[in-house]
């Protein structure tokens, strides 16, 4: 296990290593020089050359990556000069929002997919299986942002049972307001419990099929038994790899949600961000979601070799 | 359509054996006439694109200058899906947004798995430290969500169609890359590629001719997904506002204008736009699924 875990977290910071490569090329790709980007249209020639110098743009290129580096590890992700604040305290305000929205989405569609994907696999090739199948594909296919369209038109425009717009303010008045959290946490939701369920199924079906539940069969156990004593462990043990690999994509999917609902997350800041061009915000935005990807699955690769010890020893 | 595991190997062929491997296009072409679903998805994008492409041909409508008298109007005499807040008639812009849904999306589709396999297969033909570091940057762009990365590069860059296709095929090519470069893995131990190299061939010849070409499965049955995906990228872009500007329409920005009007219940700008995304999309991964399942069968039989 050590073994494993020292590999796997050396290849984590080489991939962080090039992640903070990435954005700084993002930061390089934007048009004229950053100053302008930043400062916006109406700056003299001597704002440019004090910008420059105060943030290091008069560098080398490879000094200003070490510098960038630097000021990562120091906690400094940048200044919006739009929003006078630095982009760390602007994340603060935001990041407990979005970590409340993914957590509970990703809690709801685990809680959903796993009965509907044990249903599935028992009744397979039934009306059952087929509608049920049916149905996680269309949801799997559908945008996120027609999705939340279609729940706020039916469930707060047409039938008044929950509200359109998500609650105001900080963590604290959006847990007061449980309400308002159900369409967004139910729009991020759904997409995944499809994702998760039609995984689940097939993870399910292929246990099935092991020579081990014959075993199991041959000794006498009862379906019950067979199903959750010997199938349902190993196939649950991949879903902690699946949310490591889905994190990108409910990262994205929060995004179109919370620009959906307006709900005051980290999505509708880097949208907010992105309209009014607010480079340092979008930057930083993205080297924080980057880092919690690359940190979330190695949770997830460790989290499963702990628990299945067949994956530490394969690539030995 | 499975074959049992006896069955299986009563068709694998003993050694010295040769056997002909089959055509992979026509195993495809056939694959999707026997799939219910697959074929279902291929009848709907056939469907769709004679909407989209032939459909103005016969249902005139003005989509390029703005009529404001007329905005907004429910479904009707003249206009059958209504029209949106620019006085657009709906029906026409869906048949316009859908051609440009298909057109970019193929078109980024085709670069994405083109970059892909090119990089997979020198990453895997490659192998040791360069296939690491080659896989340690895919991994690193994999970590930003790609809308994200796709927002910031539209914020920074003004959308045209060509553009699109370029970005999102760039964005895009990492999970073909990924496929290719295992499946390269264990193709360049084979006898067929350890001979070229006896016979004197060189490395590129090995790759072009003899990894490339076996990896076709693979490569149909995720440039496929990647249609879908595209699509989706495309229409979550305009969604959001940063896709090519008006007035070329799209399914995805048609959808925003239906947001401001969603409270006034405004159904004709949400539900048609949603559908039609929400129906190519399907289709494509209907396809999809049915090709890999006929790929992953001719991978028994092998």
């Amino acid at each position: 296990m050590i073994g494993y875990t020292v590999r796997r977290l050396g290849q984590g910071f080489v991939v962080v290593v090039i992640v903070s490569f990435l954005t700084f090329i993002e930061a390089h790709l934007l048009p004229g020089n950053p100053a302008r980007a930043i400062l916006g249209p109406h700056v003299s020639n001597a704002q440019i050359t004090a910008f420059d110098r105060a943030n290091g743009y008069n560098r080398p290129l490879l000094v200003q990556y070490l510098e960038y580096i630097d000021r990562l590890v120091h906690g400094n992700l940048g200044f919006s000069y739009q929003q006078n604040q630095s982009v760390a305290a602007l994340l603060g305000e935001r990041l407990p929002a979005t970590v409340i929205l993914v957590g509970l989405s990703v809690a709801v569609a685990l809680l959903a997919a796993i009965p509907l994907a044990v249903l599935q696999a028992v009744r397979r090739n039934r009306p059952v299986d087929y509608a049920l199948t049916g149905a996680s594909f269309a949801f799997y296919s559908m945008p996120t942002f027609w999705l939340g369209l279609m729940l706020i038109m039916l469930l707060a425009v047409k039938a008044h049972v929950f509200p359109a717009v998500a609650p105001e303010g900080g963590p604290a008045q959006i847990l007061e307001d449980p309400a308002g959290l159900v369409l967004p946490v139910l729009t991020l939701a759904l997409g995944s419990i499809a994702a998760f369920s039609r995984y689940l199924r097939s993870s399910l079906l292929d246990n099935l099929a092991e020579d081990f539940v014959r075993t199991a069969r041959a000794k006498g156990a009862s379906n019950r038994i067979v199903l959750y004593r010997h199938v349902f462990r190993n196939a649950l043990l991949p879903i902690i790899t699946l949310l490591g690999l889905s994190l990108p994509g409910i990262l994205s999917g929060a995004l179109i949600t919370e620009s959906v609902f307006n709900y005051p997350g980290m999505g509708l800041l880097y949208w907010n961000s992105a309209l009014s061009q607010d480079y340092p915000v979008l930057l930083g935005v993205t080297i924080v979601v980057a880092l919690g990807t690359v940190v979330g699955s190695l949770i997830a690769d460790l989290l499963y070799a702990a628990a299945d010890p067949r994956i530490r020893y394969r690539r030995q | 359509m499975a074959l049992t595991r006896a069955e299986a190997e009563l068709s694998t062929p003993s050694a010295g054996e040769i056997t002909s491997v089959g055509n992979p296009f026509r195993l495809a072409l056939s694959t999707l006439i026997e799939n219910k679903s697959a074929l279902a998805g291929l009848v709907i994008i056939v469907l769709m694109a004679i909407f989209s492409f032939a459909g103005p041909l016969f249902y005139h409508t003005n989509q390029i200058s703005t009529n404001l008298p007329m905005s907004l109007k429910p479904p009707g005499a003249g206009h059958p899906l209504g029209t949106d807040n620019e006085g657009y008639d709906e029906l026409g812009r869906l048949m316009l947004g859908g051609q440009t849904s298909l057109e970019i999306g193929l078109a980024a589709a085709i670069v994405a798995t083109g970059i892909g396999i090119l990089y997979g297969a020198i990453s895997g033909f490659a192998g040791g430290i360069i296939d690491g570091l080659m896989m340690r940057i895919v991994d690193g762009l994999l970590a930003i969500p790609t809308l994200f990365l796709l927002v910031y590069l539209f914020t920074v860059f003004q959308a045209s169609a060509l553009l699109m296709i370029l970005v999102i095929g760039l964005v895009a090519w990492l999970v073909p890359a990924r496929l290719i470069r295992a499946e390269t893995l264990s193709l360049r131990t084979r006898e067929y590629v350890q001979a070229v190299r006896a016979m004197g061939g060189s490395r590129r010849r090995m790759v072009v001719r003899h990894i490339i070409p076996n990896t076709i499965g693979t490569i149909m049955v995720n440039a496929t997904f990647q249609v879908a995906d595209a699509i989706l990228a495309l229409a979550s872009l305009s969604f959001l506002g940063l896709g090519i500007p008006p007035p070329a329409a799209n399914w995805g920005g048609m959808l925003s204008t239906g947001v401001t009007y969603v409270y006034a219940g405004d159904w004709w700008l949400i539900y048609p736009p949603g559908l039609a995304i929400l129906l190519v999309v399907m289709a494509f991964n209907m396809v999809g699924d049915g090709l890999r399942d006929a790929f992953e069968v001719r991978l028994q039989r092998r």
